[in-house]
């Protein structure tokens, strides 16, 4: 929120969505003006990104989740386990007769440092990295592409208007109607039967594609509103007015005018979406629709913590703390990014 | 008024009307034969042959959906007898009608939803005022922090977490259970408290965050610091005239969310074995039972749309300036 004085200081000439845009800069007060000269609105930004603690600490432990994500098979090398190899049911000793680890706290020991799955007898620590792995670039991909049809569709809508902008408008209405988890549990087993015979084992990679599809198609609507609008009140304004009397043609308009003045909506946007998607493909494995087979999956680990936790509670509590680490880190990251954005926006 | 419902109705209806196209023929185009299923494994092509015409599986797909479609308005005849006016059909694994089943399960949808709305909305709008109130203080800080880590729990973390320590360890309480209210008001009320306390977390951080936002706007506004001005009372502009203000953007999302609960409340109903429309949904789609789905999905369909409607008239009685166009 912007107080009038503040308002008066900056300047702040046109009220509107690019009030909060990069185009026109606040500037607190004649130290900051000098300070802030020939800077640019990513240098700008930084700045103020580095000024918060909280948003450089949840930055930090973010980029730590998706190193863990990426490094795993470092990790299960310098640690020498797999998740995929069974030491319970080969080892004895180690899974009693109820296949329950046999020491307290879920097996834990300097050997398996989070324990062990009840049943098969796989190693959590591997099994939680590795299935991270799975889950964290399900959701980037799921993002990307989201955020790409968002573009599309909201810059399209909003730019061209008229009955393009009708038409889109109403598709987005139609898609936000689906009930969207139904959907997605409804869904994906058909879109897999459709691809592969029932027969036949789906492979890891066309499963993974299918979650994707999916979670895609119902995961662009609220960008593409929000950029639609904010296209609707940059189009028209005077620069890109400007841009059109010297003959600029559409494509470049859009590229060079509009689409600068829309990252700040698309970068705080996709950090909200993109914890969404994790803890959404999450849930459809735990419903039983997500990764299969032997595939470490974040989601099927909250499956098979539900199906064991009456005695074996700690398998379930380490996806959990490290779910929960994730998703409060993600989202102050959100606000800062929002914050350093967009500094009038109180919170 | 009257015009604007009418026409909202409409679109209703076109997108409701697309919504099961496409579930219909996404579900028909796999190749997976439901008849072959019913059929079991001594199966004759006599025997298939009857099992198609008794599940109305015999036709093109078109004129299957064309009779779906007459089924739910007109109701339609099956080789189990007549299927009176809101006919879904029969279920393809327990031959059940798929709107008798819906109908038996959704109690528990909406028990599990009234009473999961009554806590989130009593605890978010009563923290996001309290945060206003106090704002900047720890109170504040207390509840803003406590409703981000909230809202970053899952329930299908959280559930077997408290079903756990309650159940488990502490034996305070029994096994989430559903009891209709009019058989047992006592038995329904317990088995549904820790699914309402669970269900609410992913809801009340949204509410106290929203309230907060909202309220602190409202108190911002000129109207109420004229009142102020006046030497009215803080708890009463407060009450009377910054809560009201603060109400609006609430009722939006108060309604989408209610809209999509009554819909089934999918993860939370798997989590507690409940026997509401989430799990029921969940069932069909692990037997390929595509009536009950197509059943599931219009009907959850429906209460998001309508809710949609209903928030959107709503706004006109809550803010006099919106005018319903």
């Amino acid at each position: 929120m912007t107080s009038p004085s503040q308002a008066a200081i900056a300047g702040a000439e046109t009220p509107g969505p690019d009030g909060a845009g990069l185009n026109s800069e606040p500037v607190d007060g004649d130290k900051a003006a000098t300070d802030q000269l020939g800077r640019s609105p990513g240098q700008l930004m930084w700045m103020r990104f580095k000024r918060d603690r909280t948003g450089v600490i949840s930055a930090f432990v973010v980029l730590i989740m998706f190193a863990i994500a990426a490094l795993a098979p470092v990790i299960s090398w310098l640690y020498g386990k797999d998740p995929w190899t069974r030491y319970g049911q080969i080892r004895p000793g180690l899974l009693n007769d109820n296949a329950y680890p046999v020491k307290p706290n879920g097996g834990m020991d300097s050997e398996f440092w989070f324990g062990l799955e009840p049943g098969l007898g796989r190693d959590v620590l591997t099994q939680l990295v590795y299935g991270m792995r799975t889950s964290l670039s399900l959701a980037v991909v799921i993002t990307i592409l989201s955020v790409v049809l968002a573009i599309v569709i909201g810059v399209a809508g909003g730019y061209l208007g008229g009955k393009p902008d009708y038409f889109l408008g109403r598709l987005t209405d139609l898609m936000m109607s689906f009930p969207n988890q139904l959907f997605f549990v409804a869904f994906t087993p058909v879109i897999g039967a459709l691809l592969v015979s029932p027969q036949d084992e789906m492979p890891t990679w066309l499963r993974a594609c299918v979650l994707i599809f999916v979670m895609w198609l119902l995961g662009w609507m609220t960008l593409a509103r929000l950029l639609r609008g904010q296209v609707l009140t940059l189009r028209e304004r005077e620069f890109i007015e400007a841009a059109k009397v010297a003959g600029t043609p559409p494509w470049r308009i859009i590229r060079k005018e509009l689409l600068p003045n829309l990252v700040t909506p698309i970068l705080v946007q996709s950090t909200y979406m993109l914890p969404n998607f994790v803890t959404g493909v999450a849930g459809l494995s735990f419903l039983g629709v997500g990764m299969q087979g032997s595939t470490p999956d974040w989601g099927r680990m909250f499956a098979t913590g539900a199906e064991v936790y009456q005695s074996d509670i700690t398998y379930m509590i380490f996806p959990g703390v490290a779910m929960v680490i994730f998703i409060v880190a993600f989202n102050l990251l959100g606000d800062s990014v929002r914050d350093a954005f967009d500094p009038k926006s109180g919170r | 008024m009257l015009r604007f419902l009418v026409r909202r109705s409409l679109g209703a209806m076109v997108i409701l009307l697309i919504i099961s196209a496409v579930t219909f023929f996404l579900f028909y185009a796999v190749p997976r034969d439901p008849a072959m299923l019913a059929c079991g494994k001594n199966c004759t092509p006599d025997a298939l042959e009857v099992i198609r015409k008794n599940m109305g599986i015999d036709e093109p797909i078109p004129m299957q959906y064309w009779h779906f479609m007459i089924g739910i308005f007109a109701g339609r005849t099956f080789a189990q007898g007549a299927c009176p006016a809101p006919c879904f059909g029969y279920s393809f694994a327990n031959s059940d009608p798929v709107w008798d089943t819906i109908l038996d399960r959704f109690p528990t949808t909406v028990s599990l939803t009234v009473g999961g709305a009554i806590v989130f909305l009593v605890i978010g709008l009563g923290a996001g005022m309290i945060a206003a109130w106090k704002r900047g203080t720890f109170a504040d800080k207390l509840f803003s922090t406590g409703s981000l880590v909230l809202s970053s729990m899952q329930i299908y973390f959280v559930g077997p977490l408290v079903m756990a320590l309650l159940v488990f360890n502490l034996g305070l309480l029994d096994q989430p259970s559903y009891v209709p209210l009019s058989e047992d008001p006592a038995g329904w009320f317990m088995g549904l408290l820790i699914p309402w306390m669970v269900i609410q977390i992913i809801f009340t951080a949204n509410y106290t965050r929203l309230s907060r936002s909202s309220m602190i706007e409202q108190l911002a506004e000129d109207h109420v610091r004229t009142a102020r001005a006046k030497g009215m009372s803080g708890k009463f502009v407060f009450f009377r005239y910054a809560w009201r203000g603060s109400l609006i953007p609430i009722v939006t999302i108060f309604g989408v969310d209610l809209g999509s609960l009554l819909g089934g409340a999918m993860i939370t109903e798997w989590t507690f074995s409940l026997p509401g429309l989430g799990k029921l949904a969940v069932d069909s789609v692990a037997n390929t039972d595509l009536p009950m789905v197509m059943g599931v999905m219009l009907f959850s369909a429906t209460f998001i749309i309508l809710f949609n409607v209903i928030v959107d008239a709503a706004y006109a009685f809550i803010d006099p300036r919106v005018r319903l166009a």
